[in-house]
């Protein structure tokens, strides 16, 4: 287990990690999800002890280790670039750390062909990492941090530098090839649909700060905020604007439902697309009619941009509908789905 | 289908024209002056490889040769270490970068005639503030001008003076380009200082290191004007250099055909050494 205690950092005046309060677990994979610049780097190069902090502490297996030196912490890092050493083969390349520790030969060998034939680098251990390609080079560096025996395992966007095909069948095999080895595993990526692949908990940042954390698809079910609502959608989530009184709530371009433990005032609403749909699901759909703007075919679903009061609206369903771009169209939404905010962007309810 | 025309030999044809009037009609001139003999008036008699055997047979050449392959043995193994710790020790970032880099391109700057100049004020006894400071202070007897010993150490601090900074720009550039994902690899690995030099900073560096080897070597190799200015290839012949030697005889004796033998035989050489250099140097790559 990592925690971090009101851990903070800072380069010069401009702080990067505003303070922190997070436990991430051994057993699944634990992500973080956020912009480039929103600060997962930065929270990894702390946890990792390569940049210092300015404030609190960072336990890793409840030992304080924040005036740990980096070797000091036995853990292993995967970067974005393809890091090996240039001059050795790919077998001392997933050897070194080993080798550093003083490990017995033997004990190396075994390690070595383990994480080896994992990653399906067998053939590949006696060549240098530039007679690799891309995906082998990173594998090399996905072997290295598997051999090694570590407490804490940062991939820091191992994949972004591969191309789709190879990103698809490393990301597959990433949960199987950290199970079970008592490591805590923290993947940073700025893309959500890779949360949502890989499982276990995320840890939403922006900014500089960790915006909510939880098991990945609590977060999606359950944003504590409206930008939290907004990172798990494509198309974007829909946001609309309702106004609440007495135990009801109205749309501005007409539609209202009942609603339960909400104050009188003005409240955004926002509901995933594909729970917007041409054709009533249940009794409780509220009808939202709108002159559809854009309508798109993507595979056998099909999506439409319509407009109803003041709010765009998304579609997404499973089949092909005949929408007429211009014309007035309806369609259904279910009110157990919605999840409400304020204003400024709290969840309500 | 194939198209087979010669066109393309014409987009070759200014460069090998300039080629042709640089390098290989004079160098054609002096193969020319190699194999005759002349007594000026224009009048030449053919000697055949007569020159080549003569020089190389002779003494006074094997003992410039001799001397020009200590000089460059001396100056590559005080250079080449010496620049990859001034570079190793230079800062990556900050406001001492430009400070540092221009302190070093200094020495180069200079006029190699200068140079030379300098280091003969500097150095002489009595006049000279470090040979003043030698002799008189420290009280070591030193004289370039009439030590042998003494004036190998001057023409080997002067050009480690003059050309240490172009191996140090060279390695600080390789340095340069390493990404701190590297360091922070090898530090996560718990590696040693020495294992981040051997294993990252030096392949690394090992393009770079290659240009600036082959570099100094062709440079001190037919070093000229430093040396000459210095110590005028004395005392005696202590300091007569290759190309020192070269200059006597053709300019000082006017006897062109030794001259041209020799300057092939030199050409030879450095053309020689200088592969043997690049081939040993790259050969891992080509594995």
């Amino acid at each position: 287990m990592i925690e971090l205690q009101d851990a903070t950092k800072r380069v010069g005046n401009v702080i990067h990690i505003k303070p922190t309060n997070l436990k991430l677990q051994t057993g699944h994979f634990n992500v973080l999800l956020g912009a480039t610049g929103s600060g997962k780097t930065s929270l990894i190069k702390m946890m990792a002890g390569l940049d210092p902090m300015a404030s609190g502490t960072v336990l890793i297996d409840g030992q304080d280790v924040t005036r740990l030196n980096t070797q000091k912490r036995q853990i292993s890092l995967v970067h974005q670039f393809f890091v090996n050493y240039p001059h050795m083969t790919v077998f001392d390349n997933i050897a070194s750390p080993l080798r550093v520790a003083g490990m017995a030969q033997s004990e190396i060998e075994g390690r070595v062909e383990e994480a080896a034939d994992l990653l399906q680098l067998r053939p590949m251990l006696h060549r240098r990492p530039h007679e690799l390609s891309g995906g082998q080079q990173q594998r090399t560096a996905l072997a290295r941090a598997i051999a090694k025996e570590s407490r804490a395992v940062f991939l820091d966007e191992p994949l972004a530098n591969l191309d789709y095909k190879l990103r698809e069948e490393l990301r597959e095999q990433l949960p199987d090839l950290f199970a079970g080895r008592g490591a805590v595993v923290v993947y940073a990526t700025s893309e959500p649909e890779e949360a949502l692949l890989l499982g276990g908990y995320t840890a939403l940042m922006e900014d500089g700060r960790v915006t909510q954390f939880g098991p990945t698809a609590d977060i999606y079910r359950n944003p504590e905020n409206i930008a939290a609502a907004r990172v798990f959608s494509d198309p974007p989530i829909n946001v609309a604007h309702i106004t609440v009184s007495g135990a009801q709530a109205q749309l501005a371009g007409g539609g209202g439902w009942a609603v339960s433990d909400m104050d009188d005032g003005d409240y955004m609403v926002a509901v995933r697309p594909h729970r917007v749909t041409p054709f009533r699901t249940s009794d409780a759909d509220v009808e939202l009619t709108g002159r559809v703007i854009v309508t798109e075919l993507s595979g056998s679903d099909s999506s439409a941009h319509f407009r109803h009061g003041s709010d765009d609206w998304v579609s997404l369903a499973a089949g092909v509908h005949p929408y007429q771009v211009g014309e007035d169209h309806s369609f259904y939404m279910n009110p157990a789905h919605c999840r409400y905010f304020s204003q400024d962007g709290k969840r309500v309810a | 289908m194939r198209t087979e025309n010669q066109k393309a030999w014409f987009f070759v044809l200014p460069v090998l024209a300039l080629v042709a009037f640089n390098a290989l009609v004079p160098m054609m001139t002096v193969v020319n002056y190699s194999v005759q003999e002349t007594f000026g008036n224009n009048q030449f008699f053919w000697e055949g490889l007569g020159w080549f055997e003569q020089i190389l047979r002779s003494d006074r050449f094997q003992a410039a040769l001799g001397r020009q392959f200590l000089f460059t043995f001396l100056i590559l193994l005080i250079e080449v270490p010496l620049g990859i710790i001034v570079a190793l020790s230079m800062p990556r970032k900050g406001f001492w970068v430009p400070v540092c880099l221009v302190l070093m391109a200094l020495p180069m700057l200079i006029p190699w005639n200068v140079v030379g100049s300098m280091w003969n004020i500097f150095t002489l006894p009595k006049i000279g503030l470090m040979g003043y400071f030698l002799n008189d202070v420290l009280g070591i007897n030193y004289d370039m001008t009439q030590q042998p010993l003494s004036a190998w150490i001057t023409v080997i601090v002067m050009d480690v003076w003059h050309w240490t900074s172009l191996v140090v720009l060279l390695c600080y550039a390789g340095l340069v380009s390493i990404p701190d994902a590297y360091y922070q690899a090898a530090k996560i690995d718990g590696a040693s200082p020495w294992s981040v030099f051997r294993y990252i900073q030096l392949p690394k560096m090992k393009t770079v290191l290659t240009i600036a080897v082959l570099l100094r070597f062709m440079d001190s190799f037919n070093i000229y004007t430093e040396p000459f200015v210095l110590t005028g290839g004395g005392p005696g012949n202590s300091t007569t250099l290759l190309s020192i030697d070269l200059v006597k005889i053709a300019l000082g004796q006017f006897d062109l055909g030794p001259a041209a033998a020799m300057s092939l035989i030199y050409f030879a050489i450095t053309l020689l050494v200088s592969w043997v250099f690049y081939t040993l140097m790259t050969k891992d790559d080509a594995e």
